[in-house]
């Protein structure tokens, strides 16, 4: 009997220890300055009705690199991302205080219009969400609904796209199966595409990975360094391993509030925060 | 803390398996008896005669459902021709764009009761609106008056069909697409929309279903009973095979045997033994079913092509 009740107890799930409080958030974060950035937010805070989940973050981004967002779950790091391309306007009852410049522009200001703010800061999700129509018709998609393009333009396209995100040798005999039909890092790669079809300043990937195997991730960060030539990219990532290979900087944010930010060779080597030591070397998580 | 007997836990397991499936067998024992008595009614009508035939109130032998069947068509295309887009249309509205405020709440609800309202409710408004008001555009007790009323009265089910197949589209293809720049209207007719096809289908399933089967709306808007010609146009008086079978079970049998003792009718007649206007009442019910299924049968087939297409 008494081995019985303690095997109920243990499918209870365990507390996780809270082994790091809030008052080790420095009240002014470590940041690195960048001249010249592509995204620039000031003093950026995000509620969710009564509840802050970004408080006044304020950092620089590096045009033509890439920079990490990585933090526990929870830290408001997927809510930072998207309110690059304002896609929380689409979460009711979430607000958004101060600037966000991309390319010098605040992306809140009273004359942007999210449409064409998206068009230029691609998303690529967490999960692989291909559209369930053709692998032509995802890429085409973008396209059409900006675009007035004829058969031929399409195609070429279409065919760019695919090339540029590492698909089009796999998939170039079968354009018109289902996208459903692919592997799932065929899929994000895919999406990757679609995106890239309507030629984006920047990609905002909110843990493009954490769906796939090792090989496929590892085909995603070969893109990565591809894409970063000509485009500006942000990730956010719960793995240190993957913003320690891809990224060039590197931002670390707990409960909503920016810890430190740093080239990402210095942030994980000589972290300036107690927090943040113990972050990355894996004392909390 | 006690142990709970397994036994009586599979024994309670058999015990509720055992009531689903009693409960079926009633379900479809009700329904197969009833198909059986209908197509052993009607099996001595079952000719070409009840399919090529105008009405009659005469002589069993001659009565048909000409008439009745291309009014049935009529109806039921006019009524998914006006119901569908505008259904469609309100249930996108409330489910996507409508503020999830007081009114769509409202809204929402009065959709729903409204589904519930009895159709006799339907024809009445039908008549004073569609077959009175409105007479100058439909031209009294018509195709199309029998067609609107239809469509108010499958227009709820509609709604909330699609608001339904919206709702079950999965939250990622709508913000892939405004993730690509799409604006709402885009995303909608680009990927809602098509992902939620099969479910739109449904709706028209429904909605076919309710207006071909649907009896007291067109009786009390003024459907004809016996007419003996086919109507060519939405402006047509017409008259639709529930309202035509409603006929020929109100006729009295006595007419039927007055004939036979007359003579009129050979008394060695197999088709006197399933009892004359029965019978024709009863092939016209195995016309309508024939008619639904092979309706269902040609949207679930595009469903399911559907269906396909996607993998």
């Amino acid at each position: 009997m008494a081995r019985r009740l303690f095997f109920l107890k243990a499918e209870k799930p365990a507390q996780p220890p809270e082994t790091v409080s809030a008052e080790l958030i420095p009240p002014t974060p470590s940041v690195v300055s960048i001249s010249d950035a592509a995204i620039e937010s000031r003093n950026l805070s995000v509620f969710y009705g009564a509840k802050a989940a970004i408080r006044a973050v304020s950092l620089q981004m590096s045009r033509r690199q890439t920079t990490a967002i990585i933090g526990p779950s929870g830290c408001g790091k997927s809510t930072y991302l998207r309110a690059i391309n304002r896609m929380n306007d689409t979460i009711k009852g979430c607000r958004t205080e101060g600037e966000l410049l991309v390319d010098g522009e605040d992306v809140y200001g009273p004359n942007v219009d999210p449409v064409l703010l998206r068009r230029k800061v691609g998303l690529i999700f967490q999960k692989p969400n291909p559209f369930p129509k053709s692998i032509y018709e995802n890429v085409a998609f973008g396209v059409r609904i900006h675009y007035r393009v004829t058969d031929e333009e399409l195609d070429g396209v279409v065919e760019s796209a695919l090339r540029q995100a590492d698909l089009w040798d796999e998939v170039s005999d079968r354009l018109g199966d289902g996208a459903l039909s692919l592997s799932g890092g065929q899929q994000q790669r895919l999406c990757i595409a679609r995106a890239l079809a309507i030629e984006p300043d920047f990609l905002l990937m909110d843990e493009p990975c954490s769906a796939l195997d090792p090989i496929a991730t590892a085909r995603i960060e070969d893109l990565m360094f591809e894409l970063k030539k000509d485009m500006t990219i942000i990730i956010v990532t719960h793995n240190m391993q993957q913003a320690a290979r891809v990224a060039d900087y590197t931002a670390f944010l707990y409960l909503g509030r920016l810890v430190e930010y740093n080239r990402t060779r210095d942030l994980f080597e000589r972290p300036h925060e107690e927090l943040t030591e113990n972050y990355i070397t894996g004392r909390f998580g | 803390m006690k142990l709970r007997s397994l036994r009586l836990r599979k024994a309670i397991e058999v015990t509720f398996v055992a009531v689903f499936l009693i409960s079926i067998v009633v379900a479809l024992g009700t329904l197969a008896m009833l198909l059986g008595s209908v197509v052993s009614t009607a099996l001595p009508y079952l000719r070409t005669e009840v399919v090529v035939n105008y009405a009659s109130a005469v002589n069993p032998l001659q009565a048909g459902y000409a008439a009745a069947i291309v009014g049935t068509l009529w109806v039921v295309g006019l009524t998914l021709l006006f119901s569908i887009p505008l259904g469609v249309a309100a249930g996108v509205y409330l489910e996507e764009y409508a503020p999830r405020s007081r009114l769509t709440r409202f809204l929402e609800a009065g959709v729903a009761n409204l589904a519930g309202v009895p159709s006799v409710v339907f024809g009445l408004l039908g008549l004073a609106l569609f077959v009175r008001i409105l007479r100058d555009i439909t031209g009294g007790p018509t195709v199309l008056a029998g067609a609107l009323t239809m469509t108010i009265l499958v227009f709820p089910y509609v709604v909330i069909t699609t608001q339904e197949a919206v709702r079950a589209v999965p939250a990622s293809l709508r913000e892939g697409a405004l993730a690509l720049g799409a604006t709402k209207w885009q995303a909608i007719r680009g990927q809602v929309l098509p992902a939620g096809a099969p479910g739109l289908l449904t709706a028209v399933i429904l909605a076919a279903s309710r207006a071909m089967g649907e009896t007291a709306p067109l009786i009390v808007i003024g459907a004809t009973f016996f007419q003996s010609y086919l109507p060519s146009d939405p402006r047509s008086f017409f008259v639709a095979l529930p309202v035509q079978i409603y006929g020929y079970v109100g006729l009295p049998r006595q007419d039927f045997l007055d004939l036979n003792r007359n003579g009129i009718l050979d008394p060695g007649e197999p088709l006197l033994a399933s009892g004359g206007w029965p019978g024709v009442a009863a092939a016209g019910i195995v016309i309508l079913l024939v008619i639904l299924f092979a309706f269902n049968i040609v949207a679930m087939v595009a469903r399911n092509r559907m269906q396909r297409r996607r993998l």
